[in-house]
């Protein structure tokens, strides 16, 4: 009983050292805090509107009827509820594949152009990135509640979760290396560890996110990619199932929690 | 190129509190992009702010001011339903004009 007891108060102590925020942390929270309320994601928000209702594309149509997996058109609530199984395409996909997928089908576009430059640049945001931020924006102070209903979409997970833990390459790397461990950091960035619930949601929240440095935003597809490039890994293909699994591993860790749209960061 | 901004105006008594996000450059002139040219200079220069189609803010503005800027400014003897209108003018000529109606503050 004694024992019991001596272990429980040893847990709470862990916690509390594992909770107590790091000085730099906290200003860069209060700094971040005070960026949120005019948050430069919301001038992609805009565009991104703008991109989803106007006829665009060889097609020259909206995607106004593209399905997110609540039903053609339906936007509201959407994000918080992928990656999830499309049967028109019998795979899971992720927000922005799935918008890819709808400029493909319906406006015409192809996905070697869209793929040539997919992430954004100080010159240019390609038109998906200003698409997927309007579309998180719409499920916004809504909880994560990626399915996990559809055998595919708990296989999804599990491949999500072997390539999380996959070691390879030239610095014999894994996911885990870095966001699999407490406390870790790189440089003044607290990393968090996406093995652990109460964490994992930070791999979905302030993403699509507004990077000051350069100004320019970032979706989850450009940060799957450049996690991939800091271990020394071959680039995921753009809007890939590799990517797609990856983050249905981290979405549904963190489900239950809720998204608070469109972030910023430093 | 100009983008839509993205204004929000909401009232606190008879003052309306307006914050406005600008989708800009604003390029200094002393960036040199990757073949090692200088980036030319293209920032706003001037800012103007109507209620009601009347001119009740102006601001000029230098190269200094980052990239998508925001801007927040406060008109008295506002009311709810006014029409707000922000414009901004770039050292090219581009200009921009959005307008929102004046919300009732909570």
């Amino acid at each position: 009983m004694k024992r019991v007891l001596v272990l429980g108060t040893l847990a709470v102590a862990c916690a509390a050292a594992a909770q107590t925020p790091d000085p730099t942390a906290a200003e860069f929270d209060k700094f971040r805090e005070i960026m949120e309320q005019d948050n430069p994601a919301e001038l992609f928000e805009v565009k991104g509107e703008e991109l989803w209702r106007k006829p665009r594309g060889p097609k020259n149509a909206s995607l106004e009827k593209c399905d997110l997996g609540l039903g053609p058109g339906v936007v509201k609530g959407a994000y918080a509820q992928m990656p999830r199984y499309f049967a028109d395409v019998d795979r899971v996909m992720d927000a922005e594949a799935r918008i890819v997928h709808c400029m493909i089908t319906l406006q015409g576009f192809t996905y070697a152009e869209l793929a040539k430059q997919p992430f954004s640049s100080l010159t240019r945001t390609p038109d998906p990135v200003s698409i997927v931020t309007y579309v998180a924006a719409q499920s916004r102070g809504m909880k994560l509640a990626a399915p996990q209903n559809h055998p595919k979409e708990r296989d999804t997970y599990e491949a999500g979760k072997a390539i999380f833990f996959y070691r390879a390459g030239s610095f014999d790397f894994s996911c885990t290396s870095c966001h699999g461990v407490d406390g870790q950091r790189i440089r003044t960035q607290p990393l968090p560890n996406f093995t652990k619930p109460e964490q994992a949601i930070r791999a979905v929240q302030g993403w699509p996110g507004y990077r000051m440095t350069g100004g320019v935003m970032h979706s989850l597809q450009w940060r799957m990619n450049d996690c991939y490039r800091q271990q020394r890994f071959p680039e995921p293909g753009y809007a890939s199932e590799t990517v797609s699994a990856l983050l249905s591993y981290l979405t549904v860790n963190a489900n239950g929690q809720v998204y608070r749209g469109p972030g910023i960061k430093r | 190129m100009a983008e839509p901004m993205k204004i929000r105006a909401t009232l606190q008594g008879d003052v309306a509190d307006v914050r406005v996000l600008m989708a800009h450059p604003m390029e200094t002139g002393q960036r040199k992009d990757a073949a090692g040219k200088l980036v030319p200079l293209h920032f706003i220069q001037t800012i103007t702010g109507q209620l009601n189609g009347k001119t009740v803010f102006t601001a000029d503005v230098s190269q200094a001011v980052s990239r998508n800027p925001v801007f927040a400014f406060k008109v008295k003897g506002a009311k709810a339903g006014d029409k707000l209108s922000v414009t901004w003018q770039d050292n090219t000529g581009d200009k921009r004009t959005d307008e929102v109606v004046i919300r009732a503050g909570s």
